[in-house]
This record gives C-alpha cells, structure tokens and sequence, in this order.
C-alpha cells in the first residue's frame, strides 16, 4: 500500500468541493484537515508578527542609551510581543494544527468528534486574535503590562488593557473546547483493536494536553474577567485600595499559566516521539514509560505554579513545597528524553531534515529544562529572578522546545499535508542557521542575567554590552534562517505532486493513507491488531 | 458492545454517549470557573470575617430562599421532561419545559428586585456609598454582584439552550430516539441549579 503500487486514489481533501467553492469551502469547512491548516497559517502569520516584533526589540538593546524607540513604546512592544508568540502561536501550537490534522488519521477516524464545534473553535481564535488586534490600534495604545497583565499596574495604566484580556479571554474559550473536542474523539472514535495502549504516542501527548486545556484555563478565563471588572466597575478584587490582593491575582494566573507551558510543550514532545521513532527505524523505547510520562507532567504541572511567586511574599514552607514539586517535573520530561536517546542507540539512523530539526529541539530543550532547575530552586532564582536568565530560560523552552518542535512537525508531516517533498539539502541549511541564530541570540542572556541585568528593561549599564551585542546579531543570523526554512517550505508546496504516501518509512496510521489524504481520510475504518510502532509482517 | 458503537458512531455521526461525555467535560470546565471565584471569596472572607458577616445580613434572605426552591423546582420539571421524551410523549415534554423556562424568567425577576433595591440604596460596584464603607464591605458586595451576576448570565444562557431545545422538540427533530440533545440541555440546566445551591449558603445564610 506504499509509494506508487497505490492503484485507487481518491480527490484529496485539498480538490474535494462540497457544498461550498473557493474560499468559503475552506471558511465553512467542517473537515478537520482543513480547519488543521486554518490554524496553521494563522498561527504562522501571527508567529511572523511576533518576530518582527522580536528582532525591533533586540535592535532597541544592541546598544546602551536609546536606540529606536521610548521607554513606553518598548513596554507595549514586548507586551504585544508576548501576546501575539503566547496566545496566538504557541498556547494553540502544535495542538490546533498537527493535532487537529493528525490526531482523527492516527486513532483510525474520519473526523473528530464534533466538526462544527471544531469550526466554532477556529473563529473563536480568530475573533480572539482581532480584539487583541483591535486594542493595539485604538484608544489609548497597545497594553504595556506584559503579556501576564500582573495587578495592580494592569488596573492603574491607561493604555487599552480591557481589549486585550477580553482577547486573552475569546482565546482561552477557543482552547477550552478544542481540548474538550480532542478528548471526547479519543475516547470514543478509536478504530476498533486501538485500545489506549495502542495508540501512537503523539495522541498521548495530545490527551494530556488536551485535559490542561479543559482543567486550566477556565480558571485564568475567569481571572482576566476580574481585571475587566475592576477596570470597568471599580470592584476592587485585586486593588490593593480597596481591600483586593494583587497576589492573589498572581497565584490565579500562573495556576493556569504555568499548566499553560505544558500545553505548549507537550504535543511538541509527542510529535518529536513520531519523528525520533521513525528516522531510527526501531519500536520506540519504554512506549508505556512515555505514554504516562505525559500524563505525569500533565498532572505535576498543576501543582508548581507558586515557583513564579518566590518572591513576591510565600511563606518558606510553601516556598520549599513549590521548589520539590517543580523538581519532580523533571522526573518525567526526562523519562521521555532518555527514551529518545534509547530509542536512537543501535537504531538505524536516516540522518533526514525532520530528524535534524528533532536533534536541534533535544539540545535546546536539554539547555532550557536544566536552566528551569536553576530557576526552580529557591535559592538560585532569588539571585537571577526577572533577569534576563528568565528570559532566556523560557526562550529556550518555548521556542526552542515548542517552536522548533513546531518545525520539526512542520517537515515531518510536510509531505503528507501536501503530497510534494520540499529541497531536503536547503532545509538542512535553513536549520542549521536557524540553530546557529538562535543560540548566538538566547545563550548572552543566560549570562546577562548572572551578570544581573534586569528583564523588561529597554536600557542598561555599559557593563552589560557585549553579550547584548551578540545577542542582537544572534536575531538577525535567527531571521535569515526562518527566512529560508520558510521560502523552501512555501515552494515546495506550489511543486508539482508527487505519489509519496510514506517517504520515511513511517509505522503510524498516516502513512498509509494517500498524501494528501482523502476527504474522509479512510474508505475503510482501519482494524487496528499490532502496536502502533511494530514493524510490519 | 462499546467497540460496535463507536463505529456506528462514526458513519452516521451521531454519537449519544460522545455528546454526553462532551457536556459533562464542559460542565468540569464551568464548575472550574466558578471554583476560582469561590477561592477570591474563601481569602477575602478569612481577611475580613466580621465584615463579611455584617454585610451579609444586608441580603434579603427571603428572596434568595424563594429562588433556590425556584430553581429546586424548575431543575426536577427539566428532568421530567426527559422521561416524559423517553416515554414518548412530546406534549408532556413541551409542557415540562415551557414550565421550566417560566421559572426561569421568574428567577430573574426577582434577581431583578433583589438588585434594583441593593442599587436604590446605593449599593452596587464602584458607587459613592460603597466606596465609603469598609474594605471587607467593598469586597462582600463585589464579589455579591460578580458571582449572582455571573450566575445569572448562565440562567440566561440556558433559557435561550433550553429554547432551543424547545423549538427542536416541536420540530421532531429530538424525538423519542434521539434526545441527546434534551438530556445535554437538562446537565447544563442542573449545572446553574447546583451553582446557585453553593452561592445561596455562602452569600446568604453563612453567619
């Protein structure tokens, strides 16, 4: 059933006409394939957005003393910045896009469990996205608190904060129901044989995920409905004035934002599973390992949120509390590295752009995680808190993890999306600058931070130049990489098709299904009777 | 038995036990949101016990008591309306339902009352008079407003849910086979009257 002995072909799901042509068969589409790539070029858009946003704000600090811009413009900029890379690219990540493409073709189903509602979830994005949009562009200017809207400056400034919670808020509503959808799918459309212990790893990921999404986020929603509230109605929850308590405000947002993180990253680590186990050519190493490995992080993670407050006022018992439970997070993010690694030993490596791309998220994740422990033991973040050590912690494991991730995906399953192969040598070059950019651009801050210069800052000292410097040439190397990755990708979509169903000789259900897949993916619900990654008779 | 359903389910997307667990996942995620706002009120309440105390005797206890057995009443007429489809009979269904969202619009009536006195006083969010009162007053009354008005928005959700639902039975579209859509209506209906059983003791009956 592999490569050109496909005989029957069925018209994809990108020639497919139902009841709508042009462009309202893909605004109105219930497919699930086709809202995936909804998401995924609204996602990439936005995540363009951010970083031209990014690279003006490096070219703000290459130099001490002001560059291009005021203090304030700064402020809104790395807040928008924040908004746009947070809850317009990475908290809907992989998730809204692979997962809504892939999670349906991998457990054997023609489409998720509620396609309309799937639809809703995708306007519910794009509205989000417009009122955020709407509140840089009016009243009195773009939001300058940071894209965590900390009380009580959220409710003193003047700029338009009101918009952009409301945003915040149309988007965790957009969340909530697309993980809701995701678990009613797994547990009810399985092919018939794929029990839980069956199905690949990536739908794991997808699962854990998809009950943060659901646990999570109504209790942030509700807490940016308070800031709305205090601004617009003077109630006073979180005014100190009036009696309100901004810790509070922090301990009901990171109860939620930092879940948040393992949204982002946890469909990252499910799709580097996909790509690890099928370039080595082996059945994945300790599969049930990995596979509880995602629901542990998924649950630990509820418990970890006070690290973000050592600071602010906690009690030392709670402080030390909130510093082991961080620790055990380790346990099993590193349970699934080492699995990868195993995976890999005495595998038959296909050194192909995909597997790259989940080399580079390895190393980068490996620096990020290692950091987070610096950042999660008491002590130690007393020392570096809100320094750039912060910044470069988090970039190291949003983008570096989720976001090469996100491109590690991008190249894996390119060729199924699309049926067309893109230039495997240039997108080898891509990466290794985009690898290259990206560490001369993030390493410097691990050390501007030991050196102690503050985040959120758009001037500083003359001691701290150098690595600044660095940093700023380190995101223009970042850019001409994306540059590259992207051109590459987006010419060889408009290459002529190819007949490859599974160029890497993957195991999963995808691959063998045509590429593209047809409307309803599978003229026949597969009986599933091995597991997921054995090789086949 | 589960196996076979599911893939029924899958051909004739229509799947009874999926749109079930859906809502029930929703209602978790309701619950949630409301659970943070009972958090705010648990701190602040240990903050401010005495005046929280004393601004609760400001509350009419007599109409929240009305509209908890309301809403007691109208969340049985709802789950009578399912047997009654079960069973096959659509003008019982009809019937039990048009009682259900009267009792509704009764509740917000009264709703209505229990605010425009509070507000003719001059109590309500960011007024003079409560501005001049306590912290613990000021924060009581706040999270007063937030949640029953909170609480009444999801009243109003799902009159217009249950509306719906209405209108569908009437159309025969959810029939004696296919009620899922009724049964979904009725969770969410019994979320709203559980959400109020919590509020009523907290705000009005704690001492």
């Amino acid at each position: 059933m592999t490569g050109n002995t496909t005989i029957h072909r069925m018209p994809s799901y990108l020639e497919y006409e139902g009841k709508y042509k042009g462009i309202l068969g893909w605004l109105l589409s219930t497919d699930h394939k086709r809202i995936a790539l909804l998401y995924l070029y609204s996602q990439t858009f936005f995540f363009l957005a951010g970083v031209v946003m990014g690279i003006f704000m490096r070219l703000e600090l290459i130099a001490p003393g002001q560059q291009l811009m005021q203090a304030s413009t700064y402020n809104a900029l790395f807040t928008v910045h924040g908004l746009t890379m947070i809850f317009l690219f990475i908290i809907p990540g992989l998730a809204a896009s692979f997962g809504n493409f892939f999670l349906p073709i991998l457990i054997g189903a023609k489409d998720v469990a509620f396609p309309k509602l799937n639809l809703f979830s995708w306007y519910l994005f794009i509205g989000g996205a417009l009122i955020i949009l709407l509140g840089m562009f009016t009243g009195d200017g773009p939001p300058d608190t940071g894209w965590t809207f900390y009380a009580p400056y959220s409710l003193r400034t003047n700029t338009n904060v009101v918009l952009s919670v409301l945003g915040a808020f149309v988007l965790g509503f957009s969340s909530v129901l697309t993980g809701l959808n995701f678990i009613v799918t797994i547990h009810r459309m399985r092919a018939p044989g794929m029990s839980f212990f069956k199905m690949p790893l990536f739908i794991w990921a997808m699962y854990g995920t998809s009950w943060i999404q659901l646990l999570a986020t109504p209790v942030v929603g509700i807490t940016l409905v308070m800031v709305i509230f205090d601004r617009v109605m003077g109630i006073g929850f979180f005014d100190p004035a009036k009696g309100g308590d901004p810790i509070l405000y922090q301990h009901l947002f990171w109860i939620y934002s930092h879940p948040a993180v393992y949204i982002m990253i946890l469909p990252a680590m499910g799709a580097i599973t996909e790509i690890v186990t099928t370039f080595s050519n082996r059945v994945v190493f300790g599969y049930k390992a990995i596979a509880l490995s995602s629901l542990a992080i998924a649950f630990v993670g509820y418990l970890v949120w006070g690290h973000h407050m050592f600071t602010s006022g906690m009690s030392e018992t709670s402080r030390w509390v909130f510093s082991l439970l961080t620790f055990l997070v380790a346990i099993p993010s590193a349970i699934k590295v080492f699995n990868w690694s195993a995976t890999m030993y005495k595998g038959s490596l296909d050194l192909q752009p995909p597997f790259w791309w989940a080399m580079a998220f390895m190393f980068v994740f490996m620096i990020g995680g290692l950091t987070g422990l610096v950042l999660g033991s008491v002590a130690t973040d007393v020392h570096v808190h809100d320094t750039m050590f912060v910044v470069a912690h988090f970039h190291y494991i949003v983008f570096g993890g989720a976001g090469l991730a996100f491109f590690a995906a991008l190249h894996y399953w390119f060729p199924k999306m699309w049926g067309r192969m893109y230039n495997k040598q240039i997108a080898n070059i891509g990466l290794l600058i985009v690898f290259i950019g990206f560490n001369t651009l993030y390493f410097p801050m691990f050390i501007l931070g030991i050196m102690g210069m503050p985040r959120r800052y758009y001037d500083y000292l003359p001691q701290f130049a150098t690595p600044n410097y660095i940093s700023t040439i380190g995101s223009w190397i970042l850019g001409v990489g994306l540059i590259i990755v992207l051109v590459n990708l987006f010419r060889a979509k408009k290459a002529s098709p190819e007949f490859i169903d599974n160029p890497w000789n993957g195991r999963t259900l995808e691959w063998e299904i045509q590429s593209p897949p047809s409307l309803e993916n599978f003229e026949e619900i597969p009986v599933i009777e091995r597991g997921p990654y054995d090789l086949k008779k | 038995m589960e196996q076979n359903s599911a893939i029924h389910a899958t051909h004739e997307h229509y799947d009874p036990i999926g749109s079930k667990l859906g809502m029930w996942l929703f209602i978790f995620t309701e619950i949630l949101l409301f659970g943070a706002l009972f958090i705010v009120y648990s701190v602040y309440r240990y903050r401010h016990p005495v005046e929280f105390h004393l601004a609760h005797q400001e509350l009419n206890v007599f109409i929240g008591f009305v509209n908890t057995v309301i809403l007691l009443i109208s969340s049985a007429t709802v789950a009578m309306s399912i047997t009654a489809m079960q069973k096959g009979d659509k003008k019982m269904t009809l019937i039990l339902l048009g009682i259900t969202l009267i009792l509704a619009f009764v509740f917000l009536v009264n709703k209505y009352f229990e605010w425009g006195a509070k507000i003719h006083h001059g109590i309500y969010p960011g007024s003079e008079f409560l501005l001049s009162l306590s912290q613990g007053d000021i924060l009581f009354f706040g999270l007063y407003f937030f949640m029953t008005g909170l609480h009444a928005i999801h009243i109003i959700v799902g009159m217009v849910l249950l509306g719906w639902v209405y209108v569908r039975v009437k159309q025969n579209r959810v029939n004696q086979e296919r009620y899922v859509f009724l049964e979904n209506g009725g969770l969410y209906w019994h979320l709203v009257d559980l959400i109020w059983i919590f509020l009523f003791p907290l705000f009005y009956l704690i001492h």
